[in-house]
Formats: structure tokens, sequence, C-alpha cells
């Protein structure tokens, strides 16, 4: 057992500098196309291969909603003009605008999480697990995952929210005390997904629960997950859930594309 | 090594063997296209075909297809052999309004959830079957016989959800003071997908766990039907995350295979570095999983620490860090740059000594090793029975793995080496973990370094009817996508049999007799995706 000290003190530190830099490794995100204007023809022709909905056209170019992007990359291989990427990951939204304050600042440095798996395929969670790894550690924030609903301040939910785990979402989410906020987390959990509401599942958590704040992608990575727990604490601004056609671009994060 | 595969080898014979047999009653052809043996069975003959193959014709049951045709249902019940055996397909029909068949799982045990979930689903009967209703559709939601995979299944129409029933309490199977149950799940301890285990227990000891799962059945079987190639692509990769990659190629190989597409040399190569890249990124994180169980920290986040940096390779190779939206039929969306290519090789060469180093230093934490020794045992014998698959038959000595056992893509020309231990064990599990991980970087660098040149993909192809199987080795064992193409160019039919569905099968086997404080380990040497089973 001696060698286990040693073994963790020569690998250093790792742990990524966001919230007070940028990451700039690559491969922590795989983007999201971003809205824009585009050629005659091409707007409708991206539309069309989008197998979500996540891009309409709109005002002779192309918007985004986030909520239904599911990095199926189809807008972006294989044809002639694709739209532009974004290769960021602070994607969370706060939706509840002014209904819902940032909590306290008695949370600002001990925030307990209970995470619910609502349906997810198993990556959502992966990346949720990713933010108590040496890399994200998120517990330099003040962020833990607590296991019961009765000392949880955040709920974090990933997956469509399936008929058979609608009960005990909502029974975890009546049990926690308030002031709670609930961190919708993946396409999935946003909008159903691939899985779109059906037969078996509700189509995401909004129906089922108020949610908070909104962490798109598919699955989201960690630094966007950590983003959303950020944004719901208010410790960093929210971003938009849709990328219009005319908005003037942001200023790119970090190089790369897809 | 390549063995000259000559029509049919070792079921050579089967045709006549089975007319003989069963005279009139099971008529025998054989596909050589497909390798497989299509044998149309009459009902009164099928528990005696199918125990007969599995027992004397040395075949392993892969899975139930259930079709509904108008007049009648269909069901194809799927074997397969080794490299020189081919597969076997039994077909059996139920003529309506009749729903019986006779059960099989009495004889060939591993039909067993394939049976309770077809009649879950489909409303059929297995006579003589043990243990039918509530097995996917949980009785406090569903109503009894919704039957959600019929073709006259309308979801628009709103049904009440059950009353609980006040009279209901578990079934008692220990008899002993102070015996009780203990639920843990569906929502329980950390970041764990949805499950629910009810541990028999009398305090300390835990006599038995039975999984009740399903808890995240999304239906994606049933949303699959009418909805184009494309789409259900997207199914197929979403249907368990972590083994994205080998899903989705194993859904490809189905069209390809019902259209007759060749796929280009280069997207076969390709195919095999991003599978056994996904392999290896799979059983990391498997092994973090094993160490945190037995809270093992610094070990934990070291083995975080080369999943994270296998995950980021993968999104700098591909664009998305669990390797989405790269296979579609008749090969890859897009071609990888050489260099690129190499630099993952050499990326997931670089975790190789210090998963070597995570090993040796595990193998002497004696704290450790004495949690898994010895934990969640499972016979060679009940692995077999089960007709378990992946790291965890191989850890109870069943060396098979369908890279080698039905090569595809490219597997044929390769000497993929299959580790396997005897012990069965969860320290067992491990140690083929730690060996197949290895492995899969050693396949992995060896390809990168012989990539063949050309096209990626296919010329455009229109989608064909008709039906196939594809199937590809999945991180967690065999995946298997039987899929039926309508004359419309939609997806008719799709079913979905995971590594996971098969395996969780046999996990009450190593939930026997154990202490409490046992169970994680147990569960995390099992290394099963609730999502992956629960589809």
């Amino acid at each position: 057992m001696r060698g286990w000290v040693p073994a963790g003190l020569r690998t250093g530190v790792r742990t990524t500098r966001y919230p007070d830099a940028e990451e700039t490794a690559p491969g922590v995100s795989p983007g999201l196309p971003r809205g824009g204007r585009a050629a005659d023809g091409a707007g409708g022709a991206l539309a069309d291969r989008c197998p979500t909905g996540a891009i309409v056209t709109e005002d002779h170019g192309i918007a985004v909603d986030y909520r239904r992007c599911v990095h199926c990359f189809r807008c972006a291989r294989g044809v002639p003009a694709p739209p532009d990427w974004q290769p960021g990951y602070e994607w969370a939204a706060s939706v509840r605008g002014d209904a819902a304050q940032p909590l306290g600042p008695a949370f600002a440095r001990s925030l307990r999480i209970l995470v619910v798996d609502a349906g997810d395929c198993g990556a959502c969670l992966r990346e949720v697990k990713q933010l108590s790894g040496p890399y994200y550690n998120m517990h330099r924030l003040g962020f833990f995952v607590t296991p019961t609903p009765r000392s949880a301040d955040i709920l974090v939910v990933v997956g469509p929210v399936t008929a058979h785990m609608r009960s005990p979402l909502v029974q975890a989410y009546e049990a926690m005390p308030a002031p709670k906020r609930v961190v919708a987390v993946g396409a999935c959990a946003l909008s159903g997904g691939v899985f779109g509401p059906s037969f078996a599942s509700a189509g995401g958590v909004a129906g089922v629960i108020p949610v908070d704040v909104m962490v798109p992608g598919n699955p989201p990575p960690p630094l966007a997950i950590l983003h959303g727990l950020l944004v719901v604490t208010g410790r960093r601004p929210s971003a938009a859930l849709r990328s219009p056609a005319a908005a003037p671009p942001p200023a790119p994060r970090a190089e790369g594309a897809p | 090594m390549v063995c000259a595969v000559s029509e049919q080898d070792g079921l050579r014979d089967l045709g006549a063997a089975c007319r003989e047999r069963w005279p009139q009653r099971v008529h025998a052809a054989y596909e050589a296209a497909r390798r497989t043996w299509r044998l149309e069975c009459r009902a009164d003959a099928l528990v005696d075909l199918a125990s007969w193959l599995v027992a004397e014709r040395g075949v392993s049951f892969a899975g139930l297809v259930v079709e509904e045709a108008p007049a009648e249902w269909v069901l194809r019940y799927l074997f397969y052999g080794d490299r020189d055996t081919g597969w076997v397909e039994i077909v059996a029909r139920c003529r309506k309004p009749a729903r019986a068949m006779p059960s099989i799982s009495a004889r060939v045990h591993a039909a067993d959830w394939h049976e309770r979930e077809a009649e879950d689903l489909f409303g059929l009967v297995f006579e003589g079957h043990p243990r039918l209703g509530d097995f996917v559709l949980h009785n406090d939601v569903w109503p009894e016989d919704v039957g959600v995979m019929r073709a006259d299944y309308d979801p628009a129409v709103r049904r009440p959800r059950p009353e609980p029933d006040p009279a209901w309490q578990p079934v008692r199977l220990v008899e002993a003071p102070g015996a009780f149950w203990m639920p843990v799940g569906p929502i329980y301890s950390g970041v764990t997908e949805s499950a629910l285990f009810l541990l028999e227990t009398v305090g300390e000891d835990v006599i038995r766990a039975f999984p009740r799962l399903f808890y995240k059945y999304r239906g994606i079987e049933k949303i699959a039907e009418r909805r184009s190639v494309d789409q259900v692509l997207l199914l197929a990769e979403r249907c368990a995350a972590t083994s994205a990659f080998a899903h989705s190629l194993a859904f490809c190989q189905a069209v390809e295979a019902i259209a007759g597409v060749e796929v280009p040399a280069r997207a076969r190569a390709l195919r095999i570095v991003l599978a056994e890249l996904e392999r290896l990124r799979h059983h990391v994180g498997a092994i973090e999983e094993i160490c945190e169980s037995t809270a093992l920290a610094v070990a934990a986040s070291q083995a975080s620490i080369l999943e994270e940096d296998l995950l980021r390779l993968s999104g700098s190779l591909t664009g998305h860090r669990y390797l989405f939206g790269l296979n579609v039929p008749g090969g890859l969306t897009h071609d990888l740059a050489q260099g690129a290519v190499r630099a993952a090789a050499d990326g997931a060469a670089a975790v190789v000594p210090a998963l070597r180093r995570l090993r040796e230093m595990l193998g002497v934490s004696s704290s450790f090793v004495d949690r898994l020794e010895g934990i969640g045992t499972i016979s060679r014998a009940d692995a077999l029975a089960h007709g378990l698959v992946g790291p965890v038959a191989r850890a109870s000595g069943v060396r098979r793995d369908l890279r080698v056992a039905q090569p595809y893509s490219g597997y044929e020309s390769l000497d993929v080496l299959v580790p396997a231990e005897e012990d069965g064990d969860g320290y067992a599990r491990l140690r083929v973990l730690f060996a197949e991980a290895e492995e899969s970087a050693r396949i992995l660098a060896q390809q990168a370094a012989a990539l063949p040149a050309g096209p990626v993909r296919a010329p455009a192809f229109p989608v064909a009817a008709g039906a196939a199987l594809g199937w590809a080795e999945a991180p967690r064992g065999a995946a298997f996508h039987w899929v039926r193409i309508g004359a419309d160019g939609l997806v008719a039919r799709y079913r979905l049999v995971t590594p996971s569905f098969t395996n969780w099968h046999g996990f009450h086997l190593a939930a026997e007799n154990f202490a409490f404080q046992d169970f994680p380990i147990i569960l995390a040497s099992f290394g099963l995706s609730a999502g992956e089973g629960d589809r």
C-alpha cells in the first residue's frame, strides 16, 4: 500500500484551470454548429440533413436549437457549405429567468449534488463522473456528489425520462429541501434527443419537473457540465440555447474544428 | 492464423441429420453467402431441435427475434458456431390467433430472458416457462398485457396507471429469523445507472441479490420501426454510448449485408482501429470503476486520468469523444489523416506502460486483492449454460470472442489474442480487462502502421429490402443487431441483443452468499451497463 501516495504525487497536477482560465487541450469538446448566413438553398439543405430538427432556416440563414443537437456531424461532413463550428464548451443556459435567483452565498463553497439517471445511454453519466476525476475535480469548486436527496441542493438529471424513471425522479425532486435547483444535462434530458417523446419516454426533464439550467450536448463534455453547475450558482454567465442566423458571432475561444 | 473455410464444414451434415431425426418436421436449407443454416421447424420439434443443436452440435444461442406478420408470428432463434461452422437459424411459426409456443429455456437456458421479454412485449406465451410477466414493462407502470411491440399497439390510447395491489408483498424465499429484503435503487450511491437490486439478507450476509432492471427502457426496438436507416443508425449508436462504435458497426454491417455492399479496405481497417480504441477506453473505465468500488482512491484517479486521456485522444482524432457520427452503411463518414491515426496509436500505446504499472501496484496491494479474490465467482459450466459473453465469460474460462469466432471487418486476417482466466471471480475479471486493454492497444498500433490506401466509403447504394444479422464484439461482449428493411426502404423490425442484456441474466450467479459490503465490488467487476441492457 505504501506505493500509492508517491505514485499519486509523481503524477502531478492534471486539473484544468477552468473557470479561471480557458481550457485549450485538444479533444475536450466536440463543439456545436453555429447559426449564420447561408447561400440560397444551402440553409434548407442543412436543415434537411439534420435528423433532430436542430437546424432550421431563418432570415437567409440557419438557426440552431442546441437543445436538439446530437453531434451527428451530418451538417458538417459531406456538405459543400457546412455551418461555422464553435469549438467551445460554455453552453449551459439558465432557463427560468428571474423566477430562480442563483443560490445564495451560503452555498458558494459547499454544494451537494444528487445525480439521477433517467434513462441515459451511459455517456452523459460517464462525463458527469469525470467531474470527480483529477482532470476536472469539481471538489475544488465546492461541488460534491451526494447519494441522498435529503442533503442535495442541486439535482442533475441525465436521460429523456423513461416511463419507469418518471416516478422515482419526481420523488427524488420532492424529497430535496428548498432552495433547490435542477440542471438537465444532455440533449436527451433537454429534448428527448434521438429518443424523442415516445411511448416509453417523456422527451425531456422539463415536462416532468421544473428545470433551472440546461446543458446541451450529446453528451455534453465535462467542462460544459461544470459550466452548468457554475451557472446555476451564479458564478458564470449563462449561454444561449439558440444560435440565431443573424446574431454577430461571438469571438472564437479556441482553435480547431471537427 | 487464417483457416481455410470450406462450405459448411463442422455443420456439413446438419441438413441430413435433421431430416433423419425429425422427418417432415424440420426443413433445412443452407445459405452459403451468409454461412447460415436455416431450419424451418414445426413447433412440436422446436425444443428438441434447439437443445440438440446446443448440446450436440456445439453452437451458442445468440438471440430470439420475434416478427409479427399479418397472419402469424415468426420466431427466429439465432445460434452462432465457431469460425468453421457459421450460423444456424431456427424459424418457427405460430398462426394467429394462437400465441403460445413451447419454451426452450428449460433446455437452452440462455434463451430464458429472451422468452420473458417476448412474452412481456409481444404477449406471446411460452408454455412451460416458470416465470413470465412483469419483466421489461414494470407492472406498477404499465397495465398487464399492453404488448407495446405488437403492430396494433397504439401509444396514443391513454391507459390508466395500474393501481398498486395492497396485498402485494415480496416473495419470501429465505425463511430465517430476521430475514428481510433490502432494496437498493433505482437511484442509489453517487453517479450510477438506474437499476434496482433486491438484496435478500439476514443482516450482514446477503443470501441472494435479484436485479430488477429496465428502468431505462427507452423502447429502442419499437421506435426504430418505420424509421429510415439513417435515423435508426443514430439509435444504434446511442443505445449504449460507451460502446457506440461497436453497436453502430454491427448495425451498419447488417445493412451492408442486406444490400450486398462491399466495404472498402481502408474503411474496414479504420473500423478496427476505432473499435479497438473504444475497447481500450471502455476497459480503462471499467478498471476505474473496480478501483473505486474498493475505495482505492489513488488507483481510481490514475485510471480516471487514463480514461480522460483516451477520451481526449478520441475527440481530437474523430471530433467526438465517444466516436459518434463515424460509421455509416458502406464505410465511414470521412477519412482520418494518416498522421492523426498514427498519433492516436502512439497515444494509446503510451497508456499501456501506465496500465502495467497500475496492474502491478494493484497486484501487490493485498487489501485490494483480498476484496476481489473469491468474490462473485461464476463457474465455467454456469457461464456456458447462461451463454455469457465478453470479459465476464472469458474470466470464467469461456474463450468466446466474435472477433475470432465469427470474424468481421478484417479481423479474419488478424491474430487476435483472446485472454482467458479460469477462476471466474472478480479478480479474474479484472485481469482479463487489463490483458484485453493491452491487446487492443497492440492491434490498434498494428493496424495504424499498415493502413491500406483508398476510399473510406462505398459508392452510394440504394437501400434494399431484406433482413440480415450484423454482429460485433463490443467491449462488454457479443452484440447482435438483426435488421429487416421493408419494401418502402424503412426499418420494419430492429432486434437489438446487447452483451449487457446477456450478462445481466447471469448476474445473480455471482451475487449469492456474500457480505453486504462486497456488493458494489461484485457489481463493478461485472462492468455491465443498465442502459445497454434495458435498451
